[in-house]
């Protein structure tokens, strides 16, 4: 019975992978949920203070500020997202791509590019491939806050007012539904002046202090709220690509076993077949 | 009936309150302010304080906000929360840190141990997974 005791213990093998890969799906499946109940709870506050930047900027049209005024552009800053751990199919490497693209399309019209990372995997893929890094932040688990991505921010939005860099882009994995996420580059600076004519009201506020000031305190937590919400946003992505991932690696298992357990069938069959006829054999020979 | 108005106090994470109120009064930048329906169109910066709010029917409630934006529009009144205590300093220092760890990671050559990483994994769906099948121990007997 040649073999069959290999056959049996890789089965075994085979079949504790493929419990932890289902537990790991079970559990990627909570978390998504969760990660997409804290995203619907970011929005409104982007949204809201999305408004009150629209409406201060149309009814301040004498006062520019340094983030809302285009700039002939020599250098590009990129926040990137990624997951802190792997495990979660091509989503990472799919993001990457695309900050790789920009890269080039930039390059091409002669701006290089300085990055924000944010999630340990992209750490380890830009150090080997190379790639300006001037700020990281790592470990955000499972619930990010704002607070600990107030300092990538920063170093960009400094970078910005030091003229370091003239445009500033965030890139991550856009939630579209649980099979599906794509890696998206959005503009963040200079925001994209609106001429929507929602926004031209009669009516304006009274400031308390300025405008100005209003304004400068606003747009920070304007860039750190859509940070936050690409955080948010590639955590749930994040969730969703392990769950596939994870389930096809059962699957993947179970097929795995079913061929195993046919093979080992067979060597069993075959061993007691030979017996047989060896008895067969030693009988007719007597 | 007292007149109201619609309030919303949401911060970057959440929706913290949102519903009609008779009056909202919080601790503004350049002193406390008590916002009443059919106050003026205004905005100013909030210091770190509570908010007080006065929900239709007269019940009160307080939600503590570090610091923030309040918005007052002809028919709506909003509350933009920090979540985060702030401090110029305090964001410049997390700056700096940023870009340490940018130095710290970039210069650390050894090869990344991702075996670590993945035992690390390892371990923890391991540990998910026996507290699931604890779990359904517990539901079968």
């Amino acid at each position: 019975m040649a073999g069959a005791k290999e056959i049996r213990s890789k089965i075994a093998s085979v079949k504790n992978t493929q419990k932890i890969t289902s537990a790991m799906q079970l559990v990627a499946a909570s978390k998504m949920r969760k990660a997409q109940d804290r995203m619907a709870a970011s929005k409104p506050y982007a949204e809201k203070i999305r408004e009150v930047v629209r409406h201060l900027a149309n009814s301040n049209p004498e006062y520019r500020h340094a983030y809302m005024v285009n700039r002939d552009v020599k250098r590009v800053g990129v926040v990137v997202i990624s997951t802190d751990r792997g495990l979660c199919g091509g989503l990472n490497i799919n993001l990457f791509k695309q900050v790789i693209n920009l890269s080039k399309e930039w390059k091409a019209q002669g701006a290089e590019l300085e990055m924000a990372l944010i999630g340990s995997k992209a750490v380890s893929f830009f150090k080997s491939v190379g790639g300006k890094v001037v700020a990281t932040r790592t470990g955000l688990g499972d619930y990010p806050s704002v607070e600990d991505l107030i300092g990538s921010v920063k170093v960009m939005l400094n970078a910005f007012d030091e003229g370091r860099i003239d445009r500033l882009y965030i890139v991550y994995n856009e939630f579209v539904n649980t099979m599906t996420q794509k890696p998206v580059a959005r503009q963040l600076l200079p925001l994209e002046a609106s001429d929507d004519p929602a926004y031209k009201h009669r009516w304006d506020y009274i400031y308390e202090p300025e405008a100005k000031e209003i304004l400068d305190f606003l747009l920070v937590r304007f860039i750190e709220s859509q940070v936050y919400q690409g955080v948010v946003e590639n955590n749930a992505c994040e969730q969703a690509a392990r769950m596939v991932a994870m389930k096809s690696a059962t699957d993947n298992a179970g097929n795995l076993i079913k061929e195993l357990q046919l093979i080992y069938n067979k060597a069993r069959q075959a061993a007691i077949t030979q017996e047989i006829s060896e008895i067969v054999g030693g009988a007719a020979a007597v | 009936m007292a007149m109201t108005v619609h309030c919303d106090i949401v911060s970057a994470e959440k929706a913290i309150f949102s519903g009609l109120v008779e009056l909202v009064v919080a601790h503004g930048k350049l002193g406390d302010l008590g916002v009443a329906p059919g106050h003026a169109p205004l905005l100013t910066q909030l210091n770190p304080g509570p908010v007080r709010v006065i929900r239709q029917g007269g019940q009160e409630e307080v939600y503590y906000v570090s610091g923030g934006m309040l918005e007052v529009q002809p028919s709506l009144v909003t509350v933009l929360a920090d979540t985060a205590l702030r401090a110029d300093d305090m964001d410049e220092a997390a700056a700096q840190q940023a870009a340490e760890d940018a130095r710290r990671h970039l210069n650390n050559q050894s090869a990344e141990i991702n075996y670590s990483s993945a035992a690390v994994q390892l371990a923890e769906a391991m540990a998910q997974l026996r507290t699931i099948q604890a779990l359904r121990k517990k539901m079968g007997k």
